[in-house]
């Protein structure tokens, strides 16, 4: 029994569905749209307003009291100071977690319990790690309300991102150069240390990028920890004029970051400060983006310039 | 560089072997000692989780010599900083469960009709274009949303709905989705892309549609991957802070009509965070309380999407 | 069981013919002025060695090269009664397949039950009703010699079926919608010998009901079961001919060096 056989019929039908097509190809068009209009329209709104507070005041100054002599000095500063020790712990902890579950891990439960916890942990919203920081970091740690120990939640929270950047970056190398590496008579820490560290190297470095971009923009684990909103000074300086020229005072002293200055400014009923807001979060955004954009442009440069 | 675990040529045999057994032996015990160390650094997921967990429960404990679990569970206030301090989680509850909605009715439909027609139906110089401009929408700092959805879209909004008050949930809720839009949208699109070309030319030579293989084939064949994109959007809606922070207030209103302010469980502990709480007093410890309700019903959801995972994992 | 009659141009009706057909995948010219009848309710294979064009060649006739950028056709695949340029742009691609059916290489059931496999082509046709989906899943398991086997379990997932299984799966799907030409694409390569017996059988059988063009890299397979042959060599039709003449008088000495096996 022949079944639509009439090709008006099958014309007709596919006609139909072929509309529905259309009718979602459209519809996807303009979910995209939103998604873009969003950005844009935030982008363009923050521009607005905080463009005409960007000055190289801005930047040199303390906050204050008056809007028009606010500056995010304390918060940069207190960003980059925080970043820095973020990154000290992330990276070798992040990276050697990587190297031993790719390298040296065996299948077992012990394995499979660390895979289990970082996948976990990447799930975990970011305020619980600002309660474990100040339950174990200030309290019991003692470490105090200090950039310590917002650099150790950061990192830890950023772990994650840097684990998996690493182990797609290690998977990736092919097994041949190992072996040859092994025939030649290395150890495994050498053929790691030698080999797979420095070619897998550059996706490593995208991950730690991408979760610096992260990091930079938490706010709520370092509110939690105790970082105060309005801080007109800066941490000691690192570098002393004295010997041994290097100070680790700036570690345990009280400090702010750009979201939480912005978080401050955001919360003040004058118009005024909402102008310094958008300023403070134009430059956020801006860092952000570039942070990310460094890191496509790491992994594009990467793909191109691999031959295996 | 290579090196080459090379014997010396020494002039007396029995000295060079006790020599090599010498070096065999340094060598095997700093092999072991640098994959301990690595083996640490890979613990710290492990010491990290089992801190978390320590903290939230240890003073959650302390907080529960205080309250009830029964009063906690079912009290419909919440005013832990009175005199008459009620600590009903219902409140915090409704408000995270209220703005996660809202957030959740946009960013699922949207982030799965943006991967279907990425996946399925984009031409690719839509996709290059499209998918950096997600990624930046996943990247921007939640505060900047927050400072989006307080000052852009809750004056927008009080156009529509005169009487908003200044902080809602509705705005909140809103940014909220848009922000999870790109975590649903480019999990689901990479779980539609993993299913074989071989399955969409069965479909296509079937005399399917784009729009018939996507949804009768590609959509059914990426279920798991597109459920665990789903469970990763109510994550991150659940525990999103700062937007709520700023834009719904942080006011305990026991309330699901989102044209109300009120406080989630995240911008509660923000809100005390902020202030001057003496640690160990009770005000202190609901923090960590209400902090173990939120890591509980998190972990509720990766667990549920796991097990979906594996439920579901697709054969091809 | 029908029984055949031996093939024999001047009877066998013309199903398709191609004309003159080239194919470019980009710069590539893969296909060669091909020139090729196909008769109606015959088994016609296409053999050659690797890379010689035959699944590009089969590939063409559903039009699954529009999938994908940069391809090309160039000439003409006629289909009759009614004479229509299954090649031609202004065809839809898709009413070609909803003619043209084809069943692949690598099993691929779609991750649904067994009846929803079989039924797809149906439901795309946009029949919903039970009783006529029940009527012609039953009919294509039967075609596809299935039936038996999976009558009880129409409900479980198409992928708990045994490889050989899932290709009749396969072939009962292509089979539902009644199409006028089935395509095959090595059908067996990716099964054991008993599953590829029982598919050679099984499109013998169907060769009374419906044309068959089958592509084999195994030519015992191709004098098995085939009523036609076409033999093909660097994207070129070099000869097509009965079967048997094919096997055992080919016309041409490259024809018979491929099939006493001195190359390929």
């Amino acid at each position: 029994m022949a079944y639509a056989r009439d090709l008006n019929q099958i014309r007709a039908l596919i006609a139909t569905h072929k509309r529905w097509d259309l009718v979602f190809a459209l519809c996807g068009l303009l979910a995209l749209m939103i998604g873009v209009l969003s950005f844009a329209v935030l982008f363009v709104d923050m521009a607005i307003d905080g463009l005409p507070r960007l000055s190289a005041e801005f930047f040199t100054n303390f906050p204050s009291r008056r809007p028009a002599q606010a500056g995010i000095l304390s918060a940069w500063v207190g960003s980059c100071l925080v970043m820095i020790v973020t990154a000290f712990f992330a990276v070798p902890l992040g990276v050697a977690s990587g190297l031993y579950l790719e390298e040296y891990a065996s299948k077992n439960w012990v394995t499979d319990l660390i895979e289990i916890n970082i996948t976990n942990l990447a799930g975990v919203p970011s305020i619980v790690y600002g309660l474990l920081a100040l339950g174990l970091f200030v309290y019991q740690f003692g470490l105090g309300q200090s950039i310590l120990a917002a650099g150790l939640t950061l990192a830890l929270l950023i772990l994650p991102v840097v684990i998996v950047a690493t182990r797609e970056a290690i998977r990736s190398i092919p097994q041949g150069i190992r072996e040859g590496a092994y025939a030649l008579g290395a150890t495994r820490w050498q053929v790691c240390k030698d080999h797979v560290v420095p070619y897998s190297s550059a996706g490593i470095l995208t991950g730690v990028i991408i979760g610096m971009a992260r990091a930079i923009g938490e706010t709520a684990p370092v509110i939690t920890i105790g970082a105060l909103t309005f801080i007109a000074f800066l941490p000691p300086a690192p570098l002393t004029s004295a010997a041994p020229f290097v100070s680790f005072e700036w570690v345990t002293s009280p400090f702010t970051v750009m979201p939480i200055q912005i978080f401050n400014w955001t919360s003040r009923p004058e118009a005024a400060f909402h102008q310094n807001a958008a300023a403070a979060g134009l430059v956020l955004v801006l860092m952000t983006l570039a942070m990310n954009g460094l890191a496509i442009w790491l992994r594009y440069q990467l793909r191109k310039n691999l031959k295996w | 560089m290579i090196s080459v675990a090379a014997e010396d040529p020494s002039p007396d045999p029995a000295d060079a072997s006790s020599a090599r057994l010498a070096r065999r032996r340094a060598r095997v015990a700093r092999e072991r000692i640098i994959e301990f160390g690595l083996f640490l650094a890979a613990m710290v997921s492990v010491f990290t989780t089992l801190g978390i967990v320590y903290v939230l429960v240890k003073e959650s404990i302390d907080f529960f010599q205080h309250v009830s679990l029964w009063d906690f569970l079912t009290d419909d206030q919440w005013t832990p900083l009175f005199d008459d301090a009620h600590f009903g989680i219902m409140v915090l509850l409704s408000g995270t469960l209220t703005s996660s909605f809202i957030a959740l009715a946009i960013a699922i439909p949207l982030g799965t009709i943006i991967a279907i027609y990425l996946s399925e139906f984009a031409p690719f110089s839509i996709r290059e274009i499209a998918k950096p401009f997600l990624e930046m929408l996943g990247g921007v700092p939640t505060i900047v949303y927050g400072y989006f959805a307080l000052l852009f879209v809750t004056p927008l909004l009080q156009k529509i709905f005169p009487g908003l008050p200044g902080f809602n949930l509705l705005s909140a809720g809103i940014v909220m989705g848009i922000m999870i839009i790109p975590y649903v949208s480019s999990i689901s699109e990479d779980a539609m892309r993993a299913v074989p070309m071989s399955l969409r030319e069965g479909s296509y030579a079937m005399g399917a549609t784009r729009f018939q293989t996507a949804t009768k084939v590609i959509v059914p064949a990426a279920f798991s991957g597109i459920a665990s994109a789903y469970i990763l959007g109510i994550s991150r809606a659940v525990g999103e802070t700062m937007i709520l922070a700023v834009a719904a207030g942080m006011q305990p209103n026991l309330t699901f009509n989102p044209l109300e302010p009120a406080a989630t469980i995240t911008a509660f502990i923000v809100q005390v965070a902020l202030g001057d709480l003496p640690h160990g007093s009770v005000g202190y410890q609901t923090i960590f309380a209400a902090g173990l309700t939120l890591l509980l019903v998190t972990l509720t959801f990766n667990v549920g999407g796991y097990v979906l995972r594996k439920r579901f994992r697709e054969a091809y | 069981m029908v029984e055949t009659s031996e093939p024999n141009a001047a009877q066998d009706v013309t199903k398709a013919e191609v004309r003159n057909l080239n194919f470019y995948y980009g710069d590539f010219h893969a296909l060669k002025n091909i020139n090729m009848p196909v008769y109606e309710k015959n088994v016609t294979a296409l053999i050659g060695p690797s890379g010689c064009g035959k699944s590009t060649f089969l590939r063409s006739f559903n039009r699954m090269h529009d999938l994908y950028p940069g391809n090309r056709y160039a000439g003409e695949i006629r289909l009759f009664p009614d004479d229509v340029n299954v090649l031609a742009a202004s065809v839809d691609p898709i009413e070609v397949r909803m003619r043209i059916s084809m069943v692949f290489q690598k099993p691929n059931p779609f991750p649904k039950t067994i009846y929803e496999n079989v039924a797809y082509g149906l439901r795309v046709r946009g029949e919903s009703r039970r009783v006529v989906l029940n009527e012609k899943v039953e009919e294509a398991l039967r075609s596809a010699a299935l039936w038996g086997e999976v009558k009880d379990r129409l409900n479980d997932l198409a992928f708990n079926l045994s490889g050989g299984q899932q290709q009749r799966v396969c072939i009962a799907r292509a089979l539902a919608t009644d199409p006028e030409i089935l395509l095959f694409d090595e059908p067996t390569s990716a099964l054991d010998p008993i599953a590829t017996a029982s598919i050679e059988e099984l499109i013998h059988d169907l060769k009374s009901r419906v044309t068959i063009v089958i592509v084999t890299h195994n030519m015992q397979q191709a004098a098995r079961v085939s009523d036609y042959t076409a033999y093909m060599y660097l994207g070129e039709l070099v000869e097509f001919d009965v079967t048997d003449t094919i096997f055992i008088k080919p016309k041409k000495k490259q024809t018979e060096d491929y099939i006493t096996g001195r190359f390929g």
